[in-house]
């Protein structure tokens, strides 16, 4: 696939929507397709967090290794999610494993890159942290849900 | 219909006897029950029974087989009652009064897709439906069932889902709450998998039915994608003690959930399921 086609990958994917052309034209220049294989690892806690990812096929794992319960999966993300949010917040590194749970193929886009325009584009750089910021809130909610444990507690008229 | 119409004597019980018994889950066990000598009147999805442990206790239980089949209570263990009644075997008997309350409105839904969203053992009282659905399946359009449960150990019908999962004319989801990396599908919340769903959000009908906090959130996501407050059907839960509308225990704002409900159109309680209870 060319930059041209990742550029309208990003054109019409959800995430991007009302982002201009020249801004996504410039992401699409920091952006590559890659590819995975089902149980490779993607990213590992405690690496530079230098890149994010659209998936545009496949199942992500966002897990933690426990030394008592092994590895956890927290959260899964399939075609069309956007996989790390820790290239845009200092230190800049993962704070969790990510892997294909199956054959994965996503565009990958350079986050460090990214932050170097952000600086000179505070334009740009609001308007990121905004729809990753939303991103953030979507998946904060969800796990405040699941803290809740609501199959927990039965339901009677079952 | 008002409840219990058609019910000669609504508060007594008849004998049923326990003819197969299935541990669903740890705590879920789903009995077939055959009359021992009056049988109940025949039942619509999403219609519930007072089941009786003799001795023991009387707890509402949601009908989980289709109309026109042996019938089936599934139960989770949660309390003395259902305990008891988990722990019932074949030959064992016991007491049904019902049927009692609305059901899921299918007619309404005719022609157009169909999301159903269940929760745990919230898809027993689905079940029903899901079937009868399937089985005039050329009645509407896109069928989607996204269900979601605590772990993959507690995934409620687990072959049912694979069965439906293997057709061609149905998509089904299913995630989970907590797994290990063996689980090869969805971990996260079951509203998660609303947005991307296969389905037409301006002609679609919605059945919902779990714990009452996810329900919100679904109806919530629901809506969001576009699908209108009058479209989506609830099962709501509520201490339902007499089921005939007397007792006053299920009372939610001006209705009986047992005689109202269970089935509810969510336009209608939606400001009340906002409200706590004391």
């Amino acid at each position: 696939m060319t930059t041209r086609s990742i550029g309208e990958l990003l054109a019409t994917h959800p995430f991007f929507a009302g982002l201009g052309a020249d801004d996504v034209a410039l992401l699409a220049g920091c952006g590559r397709n890659v590819q995975f294989d089902a149980g490779e690892k993607i990213f590992r806690e405690g690496e530079p967090a230098d890149q994010f990812y659209v998936i545009r096929h496949g199942l992500v794992a966002i897990e933690i290794m426990s030394p008592t319960a092994g590895a956890v999966v927290l959260e899964t993300l399939r075609d069309g999610d956007v996989l790390g949010w820790s290239w845009l917040f200092p230190p800049y590194r993962w704070t969790f494993d990510a892997r294909a749970l199956e054959a994965t193929r996503a565009t990958e886009l350079d986050g460090a890159c990214l932050r170097g325009k952000c600086e000179h584009d505070p334009r740009l750089g609001y308007d990121l942290m905004r729809r990753f910021a939303g991103i953030v809130l979507d998946r904060l909610q969800a796990a405040r849900v699941r803290l809740l444990d609501l199959y927990g507690d039965g339901r009677g008229a079952g | 219909m008002p409840v219990g119409a058609g019910i000669a004597e609504p508060m007594l019980p008849s004998r049923y006897r326990v003819t197969d018994r299935k541990q669903e889950t740890a705590d879920s066990v789903t009995l077939e029950l055959e009359p021992v000598d009056t049988a109940l009147a025949a039942f619509r999805p999403g219609q519930f029974n007072m089941v009786w442990a003799f001795g023991v206790g009387e707890v509402p239980i949601s009908i989980s087989s289709a109309p026109g089949t042996p019938l089936h209570h599934t139960i989770r263990s949660v309390g003395s009652v259902t305990r008891a009644l988990c722990d019932a075997g074949r030959g064992d008997v016991v007491g049904l009064r019902g049927p009692f309350g609305t059901h899921w409105d299918l007619e309404k839904a005719a022609a157009k897709d169909i999301v159903i969203v269940a929760g745990g053992i919230g898809l027993a009282p689905l079940r029903p439906a899901i079937t009868s659905i399937l089985e005039t399946r050329e009645r509407f359009g896109h069928v989607v069932i996204l269900t979601g449960a605590r772990s993959p150990d507690e995934i409620l019908f687990a072959p049912e889902l694979e069965r439906w999962r293997g057709r061609f004319d149905i998509d089904v989801d299913v995630t989970v709450d907590y797994a290990s990396p063996s689980w090869r599908s969805h971990v996260g919340v079951v509203t998660k998998l609303i947005p991307r769903a296969p389905f037409d959000p301006k002609n679609s009908a919605a059945l919902v039915c779990g714990p009452e906090v996810m329900m919100r959130f679904a109806a919530t996501a629901l809506v969001d994608r576009g699908v209108a407050f009058s479209a989506i059907q609830v099962s709501m839960e509520r201490n339902m003690q007499c089921a005939i509308g007397h007792c006053g225990h299920c009372q939610l704002a001006g209705s009986f959930v047992c005689r109202d409900g269970p089935v509810f159109s969510y336009e209608r309680v939606a400001p009340w399921l906002r409200v706590w209870e004391r």
